[in-house]
């Protein structure tokens, strides 16, 4: 199955740009369902982690308030060209998923 | 039945000091009561118990001051306090007014860019903690149509 998320870095003088986009439906559980007219149970990420040559950089707790398809974008510095980025996620039903990729 | 007793305790200190049991602990970090805290006060209260917060204009929220649709508000804070270590969001009119906290490394710089819900016109409420000390700004933001049902 094709990866939750797409993560991309750029790096200028010595920062480095992380943007990552994850597909998750951020359910809030106060949304009621068109067609049954039940409310979609909450099901959010609640815990993201992201890891530079597998030391911590940032880490996020969200809430059911973040939108669905998270979007994240943060800034680091000490990175060069072809380190290893690694970011994870888990959410409310202990679903998770992660992706690495070599910082450009 | 005693010497059980102590490799049973041996065998679970050596397991935390080896970091195996690290994704609990991670997991745990996740405040509970604060995120399911329905009143603003209530949710920066739990998240920053018994903490003095001062107001800076060394924080900067970006931000369209007028919503059509609170499903996604496009948001991105910047701040020149020196060694940022969290930045943590709030919306004080959201049915659940902590949005999110983010943890910064010292690598990191002080930027966070998101995108957020909300249900009604509020104000973001965002907190920085900056060398061991808590600083916060607002910004208004008209909704016209709620983002969180």
């Amino acid at each position: 199955m094709a990866s939750s998320i797409r993560l991309k870095t750029k790096t200028r003088d010595n920062i480095t740009t992380v943007r990552a986009i994850i597909r998750h439906p951020m359910e809030t559980g106060f949304r009621v369902d068109e067609t049954s007219g039940e409310l979609v149970p909450a099901h959010f990420i609640k815990l993201v982690t992201v890891k530079h040559n597998d030391q911590v950089v940032l880490s996020c707790d969200w809430s059911r308030a973040i939108s669905k398809n998270p979007y994240l974008s943060f800034m680091f510095k000490g990175a060069i060209a072809g380190d290893k980025l690694e970011l994870s996620w888990i959410d409310t039903q202990d679903k998770t998923d992660s992706i690495d990729t070599l910082i450009e | 039945m005693l010497r059980r007793n102590i490799l049973k305790s041996l065998t679970f200190g050596s397991l935390f000091f080896s970091g195996l049991l690290k994704p609990v602990l991670v997991l745990a970090k996740w405040n509970q009561t604060a995120f399911d805290a329905t009143d603003y006060n209530e949710a920066i209260n739990s998240y920053f118990p018994e903490q003095q917060i001062q107001e800076t204009d060394q924080i900067t929220i970006s931000v369209n001051p007028v919503i059509e649709s609170g499903a996604v508000v496009p948001l991105k804070i910047n701040t020149n306090l020196s060694k940022p270590e969290s930045i943590t969001i709030f919306v004080d009119k959201n049915p659940t007014p902590l949005i999110a906290n983010f943890d910064l490394s010292p690598a990191c710089l002080g930027f966070i860019s998101t995108r957020i819900k909300m249900e009604n016109p509020s104000n973001i409420i965002v907190v920085v903690k900056a060398d061991g000390k808590l600083f916060m700004t607002k910004a208004f933001v008209e909704v016209h149509e709620g983002g969180c049902g």
